[in-house]
């Protein structure tokens, strides 16, 4: 009995998959940047005191892909250790799932949402803040382009002495003055006479102290009012920023949703779901003349050899070529027409000429009302090494894309004040 | 005795009553499975933080699709094109309804057919397992996904191909042929040993690794105990993908306790249906066990109940319930009975299916709290159960321990009066 162990490949093609993936997404995330905003978009935002982060619902795995210095420095973690990443890693067992979920929700819908949370430091010591999620359109199109957080370290009052900090219970007043020296002498150490840094620390300083060994942390936080304010400042200042800096590329954002999404394109929650499917895919609209493509996933990209704005907005017949049978494409569009389902085995051509084998897959998918919305395209590319392999056979695969980008298109487009999806 | 009259729900294309014997239809039972073959998928077990899972590797993103989901959606698509899912369930509209707490609902009319309404007993909660009636070892193997064992090897793994171990029966994935929704599937735990519908610790780990191996909060996994609606009496649970939250997510919670294994339990407020919620735990057996420990002391009680699974198997929600019972009394509102909804945990977490167009189009938030409101126990009834329960835990949490058990006078009363429970303390309850 052989196993197509996902351990057993793990020491030599994951890594090296993974390392790959890695790096074409740290290309993706500086390319986020530089496609909307102009070159010193990242310096104007350093130069912002506030905890924010900002992320990407575009790209597989809605990574951030800015985090301020602030942010890094009440979490503990480097930026290399952050980039790329989901926010989920700040969460931890004390978290509060209802509020998890409440911010999953936020984003699905793309709204705005200011919440209470319990995150963890890199070192595991857990602090409430208060967390403000928003949304960056697009003006031209009205779509997500990005998600900025803030986070405001709640501060609160001391607590009788029998509260201690740190693993050991230790319970003194002295133990703590102390550490609030500590913390002191370091800041001023960075940050000159900043009272604004000041106030960061002691703040930072309050919420650790009120923290105590797992199970007695406080179920629910509140945020002062003071707090609240300065979350919406921030938000302000970052939203000015981003403005701003996409002011000077021509593609302008803004803090509301200005034009109503453009033809065809999907809304971010449903982009996030299908960036998690790994397979080479696109989506077609038969709701539009000549069926364009509204979504590709970055393995179509990749075996296709387009950039994504190549393709968006365009039928699928540029793949076909000279040497393309005529009896597959009408097979294909046959079935198109009759709304089933159908396999054909065609030659495709690459941006650089050369052909493919495609086992491509093609199956209707219905949204919520029942009715057809897309029409799902997997290809796969015959006699190709799989990437990644996990033992599923390639139509088995396939298949598994299909179905994936059936629950979500279906479930997506069911939420009353959901996006166009 | 107590029982109802209702049209049972076809889960398999086999469950026909009175079935020919000697079949030759490739099913699971010994005239068949000699030699038989199905993938199999092995996971690993977990170490201690239930959040080892989320920080394993390089994926700390959110995670790609995987590589279960992969598995159970291909094999399911590959099902509805071999066409053997009684209707295309993405054909049914459905929609959140607007409201403070989002119930959806779905209009569906073919899941329920037209038949002979079948009777079933609602009074007893443990019922022996009767191999005359249907049980999924007579399913077609068609209609198995893929074996799902806990590895051997302390990794994830993968068998395309693998035989079934007809002495170490092994669990599986079945496709549910009237759908819910896309990807509904059935998890049989050691399904040829035929257990009755009854959960116990083995099973509901496996079924709670199931829902942490999905890596996505949309796919849960429900329990229905018979009495709850349970259609089978063979044991099952059930599962799918529905990408929004369901309104028992959102009730606000108020805590009870915290175990001394960690493992937070706490009450739903300003929901129909009462209910309790389970979350956090040292390790993921420690979550497991408090919840089928309360789930065993339900069953022994002969309170019928359900489970949900929900948030990757951070969050489970136990529902006691008792409409079955008060339909059999006759104390059921006509109008509610009409619609034919029958309160499983699917509807209790407020995923609704209808049958009538009528009911889809006037579906509220304010018909589906009514409907539920009746499933509920009452307040008076529910804080018993709670002690029941709480009694249940502690007695198990101690014997853990070492100290002498405590003496079981949960077994078969039918009254309480005045119970000294003490929640989160460790001492025994002790009833009179």
């Amino acid at each position: 009995m052989r196993a197509h162990g996902i351990g057993i490949h793990r020491c030599t093609k994951e890594t090296r998959r993974r390392r790959t993936t890695m790096e074409s997404q740290l290309g993706l995330i500086d390319q986020s940047f530089d496609d909307q905003y102009s070159t010193w978009v990242r310096e104007a935002l350093d130069e912002l005191p506030d905890n924010f982060t900002i992320t990407d619902p575009c790209i597989s795995g809605h990574p951030i892909i800015f985090a301020s210095r602030g942010f890094l420095k009440m979490s503990g973690y480097s930026k290399d250790e952050v980039i790329g990443r989901n926010g989920r890693i700040f969460q931890g067992p004390n978290t509060n799932r209802k509020s998890v979920m409440e911010i999953r929700e936020a984003i699905r819908e793309e709204r705005t949402i200011q919440i209470t949370l319990l995150n963890y430091r890199k070192d595991g010591m857990p602090f409430w803040m208060l967390f403000h999620l928003s949304p960056v359109f697009s003006k031209e199109d009205g779509r997500v382009i990005h998600f900025v957080a803030v986070q405001v370290p709640i501060s609160r009052k001391w607590r009788s002495f029998g509260i201690g900090f740190g693993r050991n219970g230790g319970n003194s007043v002295e133990d703590e003055s102390r550490l609030r020296g500590v913390v002191f002498g370091s800041c001023r150490r960075e940050v000159c006479a900043d009272s604004m840094a000041e106030l960061a620390c002691v703040q930072v300083l309050d919420a650790y102290v009120e923290l105590d060994r797992g199970l007695d942390i406080e179920e629910s936080c509140v945020a002062s009012d003071l707090e609240k304010q300065k979350a919406e400042t921030a938000i302000d200042s970052i939203l000015s920023v981003l403005t701003h800096h996409s002011g000077l590329t021509g593609r302008l954002v803004c803090g509301k949703r200005c034009s109503l999404a453009g033809k065809g394109l999907l809304g971010s929650s449903l982009n996030i779901s299908l960036g998690r499917i790994k397979q080479s895919f696109v989506l077609t609209d038969p709701h539009f003349s000549d069926m364009p493509i509204v979504y590709a996933s970055d393995a179509f990209l990749r075996l296709t050899g387009y950039a994504r704005h190549e393709v968006l907005g365009r039928n699928c017949r540029f793949l076909n070529g000279p040497d393309t049978d005529a009896e597959a494409i009408f097979h294909i569009r046959d079935s198109i027409r009759t709304e089933q389902t159908c396999t054909v085995r065609i030659l495709n051509y690459r941006k650089d000429k050369s052909s493919f084998w495609n086992l491509l897959h093609i199956s209707p998918v219905r949204n919520a009302s029942g009715k057809i919305a897309f029409y799902v395209g997997v290809q796969i590319e015959e006699g190709c090494k799989n990437e990644g392999d996990q033992g599923l056979s390639p139509k088995m695969r396939q298949l598994g894309a299909v179905g994936a980008v059936k629950v979500a298109v279906r479930t997506l487009s069911m939420g009353a004040g959901s996006s166009k999806s | 005795m107590l029982r109802i009259k209702r049209v049972p729900t076809v889960v398999s294309n086999y469950q026909k009553e009175g079935l020919e014997e000697g079949c030759g239809r490739n099913c699971l039972r010994k005239c068949c499975i000699q030699g038989a073959k199905l993938p199999l998928y092995t996971f690993k077990r977990m170490g201690n933080l239930v959040y080892e899972k989320d920080l394993i590797g390089d994926e700390k993103r959110v995670p790609p699709v995987s590589f279960l989901d992969s598995l159970l959606l291909g094999e399911w698509e590959d099902r509805m094109q071999r066409g053997l899912f009684r209707y295309d369930v993405t054909v049914c509209e459905t929609k959140v309804i607007p409201g403070e707490y989002g119930f959806i609902a779905q209009l569906n009319e073919g899941r329920h057919l037209k038949k002979r309404p079948t009777e079933f007993r609602v009074d007893k909660v443990l019922q022996s397992f009767d191999e005359n009636k249907f049980n999924f070892t007579k399913v077609g193997k068609e209609e198995v996904l893929f074996q799902f064992e806990e590895s051997k090897d302390d990794e994830v793994q993968f068998f395309p191909n693998a035989p079934i171990d007809i002495d170490n029966s092994p669990s599986v994935v079945a496709i549910n042929v009237s759908p819910i929704e896309y990807g509904h599937v059935l998890l049989i735990p050691r399904i040829l040993e035929c257990l009755p519908q009854r959960i116990d610790h083995e099973s509901f780990l496996l079924a709670l690794y199931m829902t942490t191996e999905a890596g996505s909060p949309y796919f849960r996994l429900g329990y229905n105990s018979l009495g709850a609606f349970a259609t089978i009496n063979h044991l099952h649970f059930q599962a799918y993908y529905l990408a929004v939250p369901f309104p028992v997510e959102k009730a606000p919670t108020q805590k009870i306790t915290t175990l001394g294994v960690g493992v937070k339990i706490s009450e739903l407020l300003n929901y129909p249906v009462r209910g309790l919620v389970f979350e956090g735990g040292n390790t993921l057996q420690d979550l497991s066990n408090a919840v089928s420990d309360s789930c065993i002391c339900l069953q022994d009680n002969n309170i019928p109940y359900n489970v949900l699974i929900s948030d990757s198997g951070k969050r489970i929600f136990l529902f006691p319930q008792c409409y079955a019972e008060k339909q059999a009394l006759g104390e059921v509102n006509a109008e509610l009975l009409d619609t034919q909804v029958n309160p499983a945990v699917w509807e209790i977490s407020g995923h609704m299916v209808l049958k009538r167009k009528k009911d889809y189009e006037e579906a509220s938030e304010e018909n589906a709290w009514r409907l539920l409101a009746e499933v509920s126990l009452s307040e008076e009834r529910f804080q018993e159960v709670k002690a029941l329960i709480f009694g249940a835990i502690e007695s198990s949490n101690e014997e853990a321990d070492g100290t002498p058990k405590c003496p079981k006078e949960l077994g078969a009363m039918s009254k309480i009066t005045h119970p000294t429970a003490v929640p989160g303390k460790q001492e025994c309850l002790v009833l009179h």
